[in-house]
């Protein structure tokens, strides 16, 4: 058993070092939402920026908050998240240096499809939560501190609703998971519309409600502060985020699609 | 929709489209576990034989400690490494978070204990029978460390396969330190949870036939390696 064991270390020892050698050097790491990966963008240009810069971009998608917390840490070279508010505070704290503007989509409520609140004919989103609140539908809320929920509680305030009580449960997932457990228990839930229409298990699930103003959606970009963390690969970084929001970065954006529809609309200034 | 039907016939075409990516996730999956399996045996194994051969103050703290520490939640693992790892932690300077490297050191946090228990309880059985004859032998009890592995070595093949399934099975740790990066630390358990957060369920189900097939080879494997060694030597 002893030769077996020496074997089985060698052999990993050998595929590991083997592994290391073949990876390039050239790769930033990347903080960004389970939206942007989850649909498929990332796969999509990626690829384009890595042929035109030789750089490899390893993409760690978690909910914004989380996101927020790993570039504040020091643990990725970049961000990309959508929480206007958060990334303004996150430059104003001096971990970023510069936030931009790249694309941006809209949240949508998907409910079941006999719609118990009647918010199909709403006239605007704050509307159509009053109406889940006031018949006390079941709601699933992702309930992680993400970009997405964050907007959602948003919303409730502005509607004038404390979420709460049996009907509002706190999941504490992310996007995909609360949408399989909304499809679950025929409840409403608020979603991106990138993540809503590349999820492949809705079941009696639909879309309900959209189109207001109130449900845009922005993602920016975070150049990371190098005063802040000088161990960071700022240089290849730079090119990340400038290449976002140049021609050939917003073209690969618009080129997204899902089922023929477009996701992400480029919108950098 | 999801049936067992088409879960199984993804499992099957992705096994016959000997699709890249689905290998490279199939080996890091391998690499990590076993590299964390070896890794853990070293330490645990001598560790649990002299813990059941020595006797010293606080020493059924130290077994209790090791019996709870079976129970760790992988995720709970993961998060201290992370801490650890992370630029803003102790060893943020070595730059492993994130890499293939973090999530075999969480692994072996996890696997260790189970090892180390596992060891020390066959050790202290067999110790027992023999204490006798070692002790006419004029063994010192380092000396006897390698006696009793060695003679325990068919139970401890299913201890350290015990390990082995712990580490292959864990999603927790893994997706914290290794964050599922696309063909860099995405393994068979994250690119499950992956696949159920799309919504992909089949998917999802075929990875996770394909991941039992895997482990039921290696538990084979080293079934008839046992079997066989046994033959021989009865």
């Amino acid at each position: 058993m002893n030769k077996t064991t020496a074997l089985i270390t060698a052999g990993t020892l050998g595929l590991t070092f083997s592994a290391t050698l073949m990876a390039a050097d050239d790769y930033i790491t990347l903080a960004s939402t389970t939206s942007t990966e989850n649909s498929g963008l990332f796969d999509a240009i990626i690829p384009a920026f890595s042929e035109e810069t030789g750089i490899d971009v390893r993409v760690v998608a978690v909910g914004t908050g989380q996101a927020f917390e790993i570039g504040r840490r020091g643990d990725a070279d970049s961000l990309l998240v959508h929480d206007t508010a958060g990334e303004e505070q996150f430059v104003a704290d001096g971990y970023a240096t510069e936030r931009l503007n790249v694309m941006y989509n809209d949240f949508v409520i998907v409910g079941p499809s006999d719609d118990p609140a009647g918010i199909r004919d709403s006239e605007t989103v704050v509307d159509a939560m009053q109406r889940i609140a006031e018949s006390e539908s079941p709601f699933a809320s992702r309930g992680d501190d993400s970009g997405t929920n964050r907007a959602e509680l948003r919303l409730w305030e502005d509607a004038g609703v404390t979420p709460q009580g049996e009907w509002y449960r706190e999941l504490g997932s992310g996007m995909g998971p609360t949408l399989n457990t909304a499809a679950g228990m025929d409840a409403y839930t608020f979603t991106d519309r990138a993540t809503w229409v590349a999820f492949d298990n809705p079941q009696d699930l639909t879309l309900l409600f959209e189109g207001d103003e109130a449900l845009f959606n922005q993602y920016g970009s975070l150049l990371l502060s190098a005063e802040r963390h000088p161990h960071l690969k700022h240089d290849l970084a730079a090119q990340w985020h400038e290449w976002l929001v140049s021609e050939q970065g917003q073209q690969a954006i618009a080129d997204f699609e899902v089922d023929d529809q477009q996701l992400f609309f480029p919108n950098a200034e | 929709m999801l049936t067992s039907d088409n879960a199984f016939s993804t499992a099957l075409a992705l096994i016959l489209g000997m699709d890249s990516a689905l290998i490279s996730i199939v080996t890091l999956s391998l690499q990590v576990s076993l590299m964390a399996v070896v890794i853990a045996s070293l330490i645990a194994l001598p560790l649990g034989a002299a813990l059941a051969l020595w006797r010293f103050p606080g020493r059924n703290v130290v077994i209790v400690a090791l019996n709870a520490l079976m129970g760790l939640p992988p995720v709970v693992a993961g998060l201290c490494v992370y801490l650890l790892l992370s630029r803003a932690g102790p060893l943020g300077e070595w730059g492993l978070l994130f890499t293939p490297t973090a999530m075999v050191i969480a692994q072996v946090i996890l696997v260790m204990p189970i090892i180390a228990a596992l060891t020390r309880q066959q050790v202290e059985a067999l110790h027992g029978e023999y204490a006798e004859q070692l002790n006419s032998l004029g063994l010192t009890r380092l000396r006897m460390i390698p006696t009793l592995l060695w003679d325990a070595r068919f139970g401890l093949l299913t201890v350290i396969l015990a390990g082995f399934g712990r580490a292959s099975a864990e999603v927790g740790a893994v997706m914290i330190v290794g964050g599922n990066i696309d063909g860099v630390t995405r393994v068979m358990t994250t690119s499950i949870v992956l696949e159920t957060s799309k919504g992909n369920l089949p998917m999802a189900l075929g990875l996770g036939i394909i991941l039992l097939a895997l482990v039921t080879m290696i538990n084979a494997i080293a079934h008839i390696i046992g079997e066989t060694a046994k033959r021989r030597l009865g």
